[in-house]
């Protein structure tokens, strides 16, 4: 499992799989959404985990584990987030 | 003068905040309002461990001191003390999430840095050892430079410690000493990795365990076990304020007989007695009488809300939100809204999007407020028979489950038609923190119903008892002559005439004329004065005792019923609603729109009920 170690968007990372924030591409949000992001506690090396999606039909949005929070965020916001899977 | 000193307690949301603040004042509680903002203020009285009186003011949860609400402006302001008409704090108490600190002592240190003397609540420290997780206060102290007491607000655990403390902060009441404190980074990426480092410090250990609230939220957030929960929840809430509500009622209507009685006894015949038997004591009796139903609607929300259900429900219906352009986050203003559409309204604030907020605030009304309530329990009581339509399912109930799902039904509609003409554009974000479950506990929840109740019975002692009486006046007056009917004759009856010839199209009658106008006042007074205008007309005490219900089933048509029913989904808002869209919006424009597509949409919808209804010879 070689692809494991490389990074994936946070809307990419299965569930239950431990990972640790990479980077975060503020540019891509609205101000308000990184500010919220960052008092959520998203910044760089937190582990992070996704927990549950929306459904059925839809994969939104995401429940992620970051810290010892849980968070809501849409895929939309959750693909701005690049995570390291670990091994 | 010589007013208490004053302490504030802050924190981030679901830091267990509103739990200590019942813990540390009891019942005795005041709710107000800040100046100029429509921010709620919650204080309350609580005395020192040598006997001093404190006042403890409750301020709304903030992440941070940046704020992005009314509300969060307000907790900067008031710890700032440059909030209008509230004097500096001379203690802040800062409430922590004992399981969450990496985030929590962010904020922490903010306030810390801010040089007021501070106290950190250590809160639910039994669920973060129930997790696994070893914290030493000590350690955290010496870390933070201020004092740490471990609570446990909702078991009563530490609260006199956190007393003792608060007292040797305040002191002898003199200008508190500044204590020094390590310089705070301004930056909130800093502060964060400074408030991590502090957590880990102070952790001793961890363990990995699965934790209750991700075991609980692998069944309640299951794509399809879910949606199922969050349906029958809904479903047997509302059952509950039908079937539960019965007897409480049955009691409250026989105490204002008694009093209708008591007072025809006492009184001599007149005009004093006529207006209070008939005038006030029917009135405000038939508002009152919907109390029970208000309160376990209110009861529900509660404990949807203090369990930590009630973001999970968020969750879940944020695919369906989105799809008409809004946010899960609109779910838990439009659920508010079903207890009443002001609450709903000012809760919209979270709503960061200003357009998401605003078609919000435009599609709340359409949620089936309790005010609304006793106008569908009088009609449904009156016109749908009591039996029942599978095990467990009454058809009274159904049909109301049915008029809670059609206005539902109309706002996601409604919402999609303004998101795509006037209130296009901006892109709705759903981001949310979701709290640990907890175990409600019914002290908190019981406060919490009591201010609604204490709100729900001045409205029905003020508002809703001048309407009554004004309206008493106009259908008494002038008095008819023999062979006419007074409620043609009236002053009331010849404005309900003018609004007959719109409404009678869609099958309303004169009394339902009648009854429309004071219904804009509040919704529930609609009741009030369909029991007005009859107890008027109905003369010999015979029909006087009947039931109101009773004496509607022979006068109107089950058609004009439903069209009534359907009516009242979309019915143009009251007052106060109208009143808290023009502040909340900051101008006429909106809250005029709203009254007019409200009123269009329920024009059509009962009209198209009425005609079906005839149409299909019911």
């Amino acid at each position: 499992m070689s692809a494991s170690s490389s990074p994936l968007r946070l809307d990419e990372l299965p569930l239950r799989r431990a990972a640790h924030i990479l980077s975060i591409d503020w540019g891509r949000l609205a101000a308000s959404e990184a500010r919220r992001l960052r008092e959520l506690g998203f910044d760089e090396g937190v582990r992070i985990e996704a927990l549950h999606r929306g459904g059925l039909f839809s994969r939104d949005p995401i429940a992620i584990r970051v810290g010892r929070m849980t968070v809501a965020i849409r895929r939309a916001v959750a693909a701005a987030v690049s995570v390291n899977p670990a091994p | 003068m010589n007013q208490p000193p004053l302490v504030a307690l802050v924190g981030n949301p679901n830091a267990g905040k509103s739990a200590l603040f019942n813990a540390l004042t009891g019942a005795r509680q005041k709710v107000g309002n800040y100046p100029g903002v429509t921010v709620e203020r919650h204080s309350g009285r609580m005395a020192l461990p040598d006997g001093r009186p404190i006042e403890l003011v409750d301020l709304p949860g903030t992440y941070s001191l940046d704020p992005s609400s009314p509300d969060e402006a307000v907790t900067r302001d008031v710890v700032t003390g440059s909030q209008a008409g509230e004097r500096l704090p001379a203690a802040i108490i800062v409430v922590v999430d004992a399981s969450n600190l990496d985030n929590h002592l962010r904020f922490a240190l903010q306030l810390i840095g801010l040089g007021r003397p501070v106290v950190v609540a250590l809160n639910m420290i039994d669920l973060a050892r129930r997790d696994g997780l070893e914290i030493d206060a000590g350690r955290l102290s010496a870390a933070l430079g201020v004092p740490v007491v471990e609570t446990v607000a909702v078991r009563k655990r530490g609260i006199d410690e956190l007393k003792a403390a608060v007292a040797a902060l305040v002191g002898d009441g003199a200008a508190p000493a500044g204590t020094a404190q390590p310089p705070v980074p301004a930056d909130i990426v800093a502060l964060q990795r400074r408030a991590r480092a502090i957590s880990a410090e102070a952790t001793l250990s961890e363990s990995t365990g699965r934790r209750i609230s991700h075991r609980i939220d692998k069944v309640t957030l299951h794509p399809v076990l879910g949606p199922i929960i969050l349906a029958v929840l809904m479903f047997v809430m509302f059952q509950a304020v039908f079937a539960w509500s019965e007897t409480p009622i049955g009691w409250i209507e026989d105490g204002m007989q008694w009093l209708a009685e008591a007072t025809t006894a006492t009184l001599p015949e007149g005009f004093i007695r006529s207006l209070l038997v008939e005038g006030v004591i029917a009135g405000v009796g038939a508002v009152v009488a919907f109390l029970p139903q208000i309160l376990i609607l209110f009861f529900f929300i509660l404990l949807l809300e203090a369990s930590g259900y009630m973001v999970r429900a968020a969750f879940l219906m944020d695919r369906l939100m989105a799809r008409v352009g809004l946010s899960g986050r609109a779910f838990i203003p439009l659920l508010s809204s079903f207890a009443c559409a002001v609450p709903g309204i000012m809760a919209t604030r979270t709503i960061e999007d200003p357009k998401d907020r605003l078609t919000t605030i435009l599609i709340a009304p359409l949620m089936t407020c309790s005010a609304r309530l006793p106008v569908y329990t009088l009609i449904i009581a009156a016109f749908i028979p009591n039996r029942a339509v599978g095990p467990g399912i009454g058809l009274q109930g159904l049909v109301l489950f049915i008029l809670y799902i059609a206005g539902i039904i109309g706002a996601l509609v409604v919402a999609l038609i303004l998101r795509s003409t006037v209130t296009k554009g901006g892109g709705g974000g759903f981001l949310m923190e979701m709290p640990k479950y907890q175990w409600p506990r019914l002290r908190d929840v019981l406060i919490g119903l009591w201010q609604r109740a204490m709100i729900f019975l001045k409205r029905a002692g003020s508002i809703i008892a001048v309407t009554t009486v004004i309206l008493w006046l106009l259908a008494s007056f002038p008095v008819a002559p023999g062979g006419e009917k007074q409620s043609e004759y009236s002053f009331a009856g010849r404005i309900a005439t003018g609004i007959e010839t719109v409404v009678s199209p869609i099958g309303f009658n004169h009394e339902i004329s009648m009854a429309l106008l004071p219904a804009m006042a509040a919704r529930e007074v609609a009741v009030a004065a369909i029991a007005t205008v009859y107890a008027i007309d109905a003369g010999d005490e015979a029909q006087m005792t009947m039931a109101l219900e009773d004496r509607l089933q022979g006068k109107w048509s089950l058609p004009t019923a439903l069209a009534f029913l359907a009516w009242f989904i979309f019915a143009p808002q009251c007052i106060s609603t109208i009143a808290v869209t023009r502040r909340e919006t900051n101008g006429w424009k909106w809250p005029l729109f709203m009254v007019s597509y409200l009123f269009v949409v329920a024009y059509l919808a009962a009209g198209a009920t009425y005609w079906t209804a005839t149409a299909l010879g019911l």
